[in-house]
């Protein structure tokens, strides 16, 4: 039971967990993008799409790595060298991805494409309990687990991640040590859109293994939430990611026992502690606290004088 | 390589060897204010050369020119003989060109390592980069623990830090924007010696100050600025505190009218100020026992460079900052710390220096902001409700009256040119009984068209009996107008100067803090 419920939280987190990577690279370079349920709606879709056709997982996913990039090379392009404010241009990429994916996606409704399926990794998938929770999932899940650490160690103990999270910080104080904050912030927008776009692909051709309209349902608004909920770190992410996926995975066990709650008010489980996260440390101080990168939100220009 | 030796070999007016830098009329316009006017400037190798002149001379925009921060509109720099283009930062450190800010560019979340590491390439750990700091450190007498976090250093730390990080990148050319203006008299002596020392190992400094003392104490020649102009190049033997003060704050008053001062005898006291005393928003104390009067038809002007406690002052006056000791007195009445409304209901009226952001709704309309000050009684308002039509009248009436230029009374006034903003912020704030104007900067950033303006109308204020204490930067400014001048330095007053040009020199000397037996 237990193990079930485990195994379910990593794998309903596991999309949520590629969107706030995906996010935390973008914010710590200073930019916000709220336009992650968008980008993972096209990632969905294009997954599916891709899969589809060539009758490969792998292309599929490279398929969402792809669009994620394009769409987040716009959204840089507006916030960046056009300096349009980042929740306007969020917004709008949210929309403009429902849009595409909702009309293109007609005609893939009720297709079938080549899935991800679980894989034994000898030894690790045979511990119990652990093996069961951990190791009894897709290559994409395992691919995760990979990249957060991985990610963790880049932004926090290399070069390259220093040179991130200064442009985050002070951009100024970066530009005069000579590192583009123009570069790096096109970067890590990208590489931010196409991690998230590899969490919708993970919708579409892992967790449910089919395209729906809509079918990312908030989540990417929820990553949104998650980001500042794990501080900007990782190794956070990847918790607050299960626990989140826990949350959703419980209230379907919960319906299926038949638990005398309304159904509508269990699917609204993790959206209402979204908000109250949310809330919780939205304020301006609590952000400052929690270590939330200076310079997010406000884009970045040489000769603006102070 | 061959274009740089066809440059070098065959331009005639390439700089000769000793010259490290080199620049040729520097021209760099702010949305047509211009910040630089060709300038002219050379640094020699082993040489601390002071760049002088007061605030908004354009010291730092030419600094920040030499460092690929600003695009110069027109003009050339040359480095060791070459001609070359400073498009970045980046550029400017590979050229071997460094530069301290004035706030510093050091990333507080970070240690002091980390930020001497941020872009230096080909290190292998943080750890060397560490074991470097405390060479450097202990070498050129610049103390500071290598993990410590930045924002839990002083500023003169902070200082160092920054100094470190240049030096780790070899740079032979120093750029220092007034490195002493947060400094304690310990620590920029310590400095002075760090800068000695490296001049003694050839590296060049461009040192930006404002005190006449500093200057002639560390630099060789001195270049000084007024306006966005060059006025002249000395070397420090052939000069003396007394003419640079002349050339910093310029001898020829030339702006307005002249026929000014038509009554020379004013009428009660209408300001009052009792040893005043104030905290800034860093919890230090900037005014320190301010004492002084301003009567009916008089103007007051105080002059100082910037950042002496003038803006601090302006602010307790009107109720904006609270004072911490002492006593405002405003036609008798105590209005210390009793809030700007007070001030308004006795007949105060202010203009801010950032006329922005303390002078109008940027994005309110003319018409809305026009009655920002009167706007909660009659006849502006009816019970509830706004009379929009009686507004309409008035504004319809300021704008003819002060002539503001704008799109239209109902479009929002941060579409209006500086100019014309300041015509209507004191439009508002100079129409009906003023007793008392607090003009603050008052023609900062404005063209010679709008500053007659605004003279006009301080000289009309007067005349019809109004109390105005003028702070201002500009020493033109304050002899045109004033009737009395007092110099600010440090949070206290200086002297008390008819507005006659024989004061000038001491005057400037009181701004640059050479105070030389003043009482305070």
């Amino acid at each position: 039971m237990l193990e079930a419920i485990f195994m379910a939280a990593i794998r309903a987190g596991t999309p949520l967990l590629y969107a706030t990577l995906g996010e935390i690279f973008a914010e710590r370079s200073g930019v916000l993008n709220l336009g992650l349920e968008g980008l993972m709606l096209a990632g969905a879709l294009m997954g599916f799409v891709v899969s589809h056709i060539t009758s490969s997982a792998w292309l599929g996913v490279l398929g969402a790595l792809l669009i994620g990039g394009v769409l987040s090379l716009v959204y840089a392009f507006l916030t960046i060298t056009m300096r349009v404010n980042q929740v306007v241009a969020g917004l709008a990429l949210t929309m403009l991805g429902a849009g595409l994916s909702g009309y293109y996606g007609q005609a893939f409704i009720g297709k079938t494409a080549s899935q991800f399926s679980p894989i034994y990794i000898p030894f690790f998938s045979d511990i119990p309990f652990i093996g069961k929770v951990l190791f009894s999932h897709d290559p994409l899940v395992y691919l995760s687990y990979v990249l957060v650490p991985l990610s963790w160690f880049y932004i926090f103990k290399t070069r390259w991640g220093m040179n991130l999270r200064a442009v985050g910080e002070d951009p100024k104080t970066a530009d005069t040590v000579g590192i583009s904050v123009f570069k790096i912030r096109y970067l890590y927008v990208i590489l931010g859109g196409m991690l998230t776009a590899v969490g919708g692909a993970y919708l579409s051709l892992a967790y449910t293994s089919m395209w729906i309209e809509n079918m990312t349902a908030g989540r990417g608004w929820i990553a949104v939430a998650l980001v500042i909920f794990s501080a900007w770190n990782p190794l956070r992410a990847l918790l607050a990611s299960y626990f989140f996926g826990g949350v959703a995975s419980l209230q379907l066990r919960i319906q299926a026992m038949g638990v005398a709650i309304s159904s509508h008010l269990l699917m609204m489980l993790p959206y209402a502690l979204t908000i109250v996260v949310l809330s919780l440390i939205s304020s301006e101080a609590m952000r400052k606290r929690i270590g939330a990168p200076t310079a997010l939100m406000k884009p970045y220009s040489r000769e603006e004088r102070e | 390589m061959r274009t740089g030796e066809l440059i070098r070999g065959g331009d005639a007016k390439a700089p000769p060897q000793d010259v490290v830098l080199r620049l040729k009329g520097i021209v760099k316009k702010f949305s047509g204010v211009v910040a630089n006017d060709s300038v002219d400037f050379d640094l020699k190798v082993g040489e601390i050369h002071a760049l002088l002149g007061e605030n908004g001379a354009g010291k730092t925009t030419l600094v920040n020119v030499i460092y690929g921060l600003y695009q110069p509109d027109s003009g050339e720099i040359w480095i060791r003989g070459s001609k070359v283009n400073i498009d970045s930062p980046a550029r400017a450190l590979s050229l071997g060109i460094g530069m301290v800010h004035q706030s510093f560019t050091l990333v507080p979340s970070f240690s002091v390592v980390e930020n001497v590491a941020l872009g230096l390439k080909g290190f292998s750990s943080l750890r060397v980069v560490a074991e470097k700091v405390k060479q450097i450190s202990e070498l050129y007498g610049l103390s500071v623990d290598p993990y410590a976090k930045v924002w839990q250093l002083s500023v003169g730390e902070m200082q160092r830090v920054e100094i470190i990080k240049l030096l780790l990148r070899d740079v032979d050319i120093l750029i220092l924007d007034e490195p002493t203006s947060v400094l304690t008299p310990k620590e920029t002596r310590a400095l002075f010696s760090t800068l000695k020392r490296l001049k003694d190992e050839g590296k060049s400094v461009v040192f930006i100050s404002h005190k006449l003392n500093e200057v002639m104490e560390i630099s060789d020649r001195i270049t000084v600025m007024r306006k966005g102009l060059v006025i002249n190049t000395v070397r420090k033997e052939d000069t003396s505190p007394g003419e640079l003060a002349k050339m910093m704050v310029g001898r020829e008053i030339s702006l307005g009218p002249s026929k000014r001062r038509s009554s020379t005898s004013f009428g009660e006291v209408v300001l009052e100020v009792k040893d005043l005393e104030a905290y800034g928003d860093k919890g230090i104390k900037v005014l320190r026992g301010l004492s002084f009067s301003v009567r009916e038809g008089e103007i007051l002007g105080i002059a100082g460079v910037a950042g002496n406690g003038q803006r601090e002052l302006a602010e307790v006056l009107v109720g904006l900052r609270r004072a911490s000791s002492g006593v405002v007195l405003f036609d008798g009445e105590d209005i210390t710390n009793k809030g700007s409304m007070v001030f308004i209901e006795k007949g105060g009226g202010f203009i801010p220096e950032d006329r922005k952001r303390f002078g109008v709704a940027p994005n309110l309309s003319l018409v809305e902001n026009l009655i920002l000050k009167s706007y909660r009684k009659p006849p502006f308002s009816k019970g509830l409700f706004l009379d929009l039509d009686y507004a309409n009248k008035v504004a319809d009436f300021l704008i003819e009256k002060y002539s503001i230029q704008s799109p239209g009374k109902d479009m929002p006034v941060r579409l209006l040119s500086g100019g014309n903003l300041q015509r209507l912020v004191i439009a508002r704030e100079l129409e009906g009984k003023v007793r008392l104007l607090i003009a603050f900067h008052p023609t900062f950033g404005l063209d010679v068209g709008a500053m007659e303006f605004v003279y006009e109308k301080l000289l009309e204020a007067k005349a019809s009996g109004t109390a105005v204490l003028l702070i201002a930067g500009d020493l033109d400014e304050i002899f045109t107008l004033s009737d009395r001048i007092k110099v600010i330095y440090e949070g206290k007053l200086y002297g008390d100067f008819p507005p006659d040009e024989s004061y000038l020199e001491t005057i400037g000397m009181l701004m640059a803090g050479v105070i030389n037996g003043y009482k305070a």
